[in-house]
């Protein structure tokens, strides 16, 4: 039997090279029964291939996979209790939906009559009935995606993998089945590993978020914590807008930074300990420029909806704010940043990387957001 | 509308070299030598049905050796990575830029009773073997020079199959056999069904391979109507009559072919 509170899926000290390119390196994670967990980096971060090995598709050079406490490194694919929905859904091009969804049945020899009643309950949770008898290739993306999704859900695998299912759709459809995928996972209660390089996406669907990046987990934790609590800069900067600037802690609760000290609520820190602090942009608040603020100059001004972006020059350090009042370029500010929403974080190999908005544009924003995942397997 | 100007020179092409070559066949074969309406034509292709018989199956036993033989070659040159994959396709495609008359001679020289073959079995103190006129040397013939036109096709579509889907099938269960009888068969279905087509038509209406290694005893209905034309027995109508039946009869073993395809899925595929 298998235990509550032991995971269901457990990765030890995997590492995989491709090419002499290292892709995975000592990497150890735990999936608990039941959850919602979330690999979110950027590509080539290994992500695809933490999936693929838990999948039975690559080998690990090094490391084992755990399966209920059960070694499986050489099982094949087909003998694992796992389903994977793929990037591309690759259904079956010369099946109909129904035989696409009936397949893993029917190659585990379920009988025909439990194969039409099964078929029928996953059509009709992914909200395909009446598509039985459909081309497949004829379907518009999201119907694909469902059928992937009922023909994976069909086999009751113990834990479902999903490889950016939603990469392919509209923005709008991407969002019903981001609900959709999470009312799926509450209803069975199957423990989901979703990939993706959208931080939007994994705050909003998961239990739990695995942050990588270079074959390395950066942070795990709720998405609250890890929007919250940073570990280091690139996870700062990878999960929403962040101000990252050099400080020192001087004492527990005080630290410096931009010539000045602040009261803040972290403690554990070395006296004078370099640390990055993180600042997110909507947690500064804009008042009159006295001598108790930081001041800065308005430089840009971009209305976005709901909040105004402004990017201001304090002491030549361009920070992002996001704010309802409206202030004009060029405008002396103040800024008014309460203790707890400062957060410290310290040194890390991204340190002086990331958190600057001077070379910041919407557009290139835009893009890097956008960028279609490549493949990571050579 | 630019569609059709574009295909013009195409129909003009059809027209005088397909359409008008086989309406000439047809009007032949229903009429006489004094060019009147007859049936006697196809009457007397029916004492040919020997030949029929042994053309077909001759061309279905070759067909079904290059299918048995060129699948797995397809598969394997498919699954190669690409530099070595470009280097198997172009030994498949080898013999094709000798000339087929010199191929064919080859084998000749080589089956024959004072042949290569059996001069080598002579030498290592071997007992000889009749190889030359036999059914057995034309279905080797046919089978030598048409099954680069089953491999093509057949590495044409299992190229495309998409790894995921086989790594789909995979991850829903199904081990290699089931992979292969599900998903990769199915899927290379059009490319068998060309490879089939472009290998049994021409070794059906065959006549060279046939006169030279099948010897006198084995005439193909190629032979039959190449005598009816260019041979000892001139009668052009009795050849397009047979020519005629010959056409019907393919086209309806394509028929039947085609039924195995259910999708009427061609993708991939080069269709003839």
């Amino acid at each position: 039997m298998h235990l509550e509170n032991e995971p269901i899926i457990s990765l030890r000290n995997i590492s995989v090279s491709f090419d002499g390119e290292t892709v995975l390196k000592n990497f150890n994670l735990d999936l608990k029964n039941g959850e919602f967990v979330t690999l979110l980096g950027p590509s080539g971060c290994g992500k695809t291939t933490t999936l693929r090995i838990i999948g039975g598709f690559v080998k690990p050079d090094t490391g084992d996979v755990f399966f209920n406490g059960r070694k499986i490194n050489s099982l094949p694919p087909y003998r694992r209790e796992v389903n994977t929905i793929f990037q591309k859904y690759a259904l079956f091009p010369h099946l109909n939906v129904y035989d696409n969804v009936a397949f893993g049945m029917r190659v585990h020899g379920k009988s025909e009559k439990q194969i039409r009643a099964k078929v029928g309950e996953m059509l009709n949770m992914v909200n395909l009935n009446g598509f039985e008898h459909r081309n497949v290739n004829l379907l518009s993306g999201g119907q694909q995606q469902r059928v992937a999704i009922a023909r994976a859900l069909a086999n009751e695998p113990k834990v479902l993998l999903l490889d950016e299912p939603l990469g392919a759709l509209d923005l709008k459809l991407r969002k019903d089945m981001q609900a959709e995928l999470k009312k799926i996972q509450k209803q069975t209660g199957i423990t989901f590993l979703f990939v993706t390089h959208d931080q939007e996406e994994a705050l909003s669907m998961s239990d739990e978020v695995v942050v990588m990046d270079k074959g390395a987990i950066q942070q795990i934790g709720t998405p609250l914590d890890i929007y919250n609590e940073p570990k280091n800069a690139f996870v700062a900067d990878f999960i929403g807008e962040s101000n990252i600037l050099d400080g020192v802690m001087r004492e527990d609760y005080l630290v410096e930074f931009s010539g000045r000290p602040f009261r803040c609520v972290d403690k554990g820190f070395r006296p004078d300990e370099p640390v990055d602090v993180v600042i997110r942009p909507e947690d500064i608040d804009i008042v009159s420029p006295d001598g108790e603020h930081l001041t800065g100059t308005v430089q840009t001004v971009n209305f976005k909806g709901v909040f105004y972006e402004i990017i201001a020059d304090v002491q030549g350090f361009k920070w992002m704010i996001q704010t309802t009042d409206c202030r004009q370029p060029g405008a002396e500010i103040g800024l008014s940043i309460r203790p707890d929403e400062i957060h410290i974080m310290h040194k890390s190999e991204y340190s002086g990387m990331f958190g600057d908005y001077t070379t910041f544009s919407d557009e290139m924003d835009e893009d890097i957001r956008t960028q279609p995942e490549s493949e990571e397997e050579g | 509308m630019k569609m059709k100007s574009a295909a013009f020179p195409y129909l003009v092409w059809m027209a005088v070299f397909i359409i008008v070559p086989t309406m000439l066949v047809v009007i032949f074969a229903f009429t006489g030598r004094d060019g009147s309406f007859t049936l006697r034509n196809l009457e007397s292709v029916g004492q040919y049905s020997n030949v029929f018989l042994r053309s077909i199956w001759l061309g279905a036993v070759a067909t079904a050796v290059c299918l048995a033989a060129g699948y797995p070659l397809a598969y394997f040159i498919a699954q190669a990575g690409g530099r070595r994959r470009n280097v198997l396709i172009m030994l498949v495609m080898l013999p094709m830029w000798m000339n087929f008359l010199l191929r064919t001679y080859a084998w000749m020289t080589l089956l024959e009773d004072s042949g290569l073959i059996n001069r080598a079995l002579t030498f290592l103190g071997l007992p000889t073997l009749h190889m030359i006129n036999t059914q057995g040397a034309v279905v080797l013939g046919m089978v030598y020079n048409y099954i680069p036109y089953m491999i093509l096709p057949l590495y044409s579509v299992l190229t495309k199959i998409d790894k995921s889907v086989v790594e789909a099938a995979q991850d829903l269960g199904a081990d290699s056999r089931k992979v292969f009888l599900r998903i990769t068969l199915p899927m290379s279905m059009p490319g068998i069904i060309s490879g089939v087509t472009m290998v049994f038509v021409p070794a059906v209406s065959t006549f060279i391979i046939s006169r030279m290694l099948g010897g006198g005893s084995n005439l193909l209905i190629g032979d039959l109507i190449d005598m009816q034309f260019l041979g000892s027995a001139y009668n052009p109508n009795l050849g397009s009559a047979i020519s005629l039946v010959l056409m019907i009869l393919i086209l309806i073993c394509m028929g039947i072919m085609n039924q195995f395809d259910k999708n009427g899925a061609t993708e991939g595929g080069i269709m003839v």
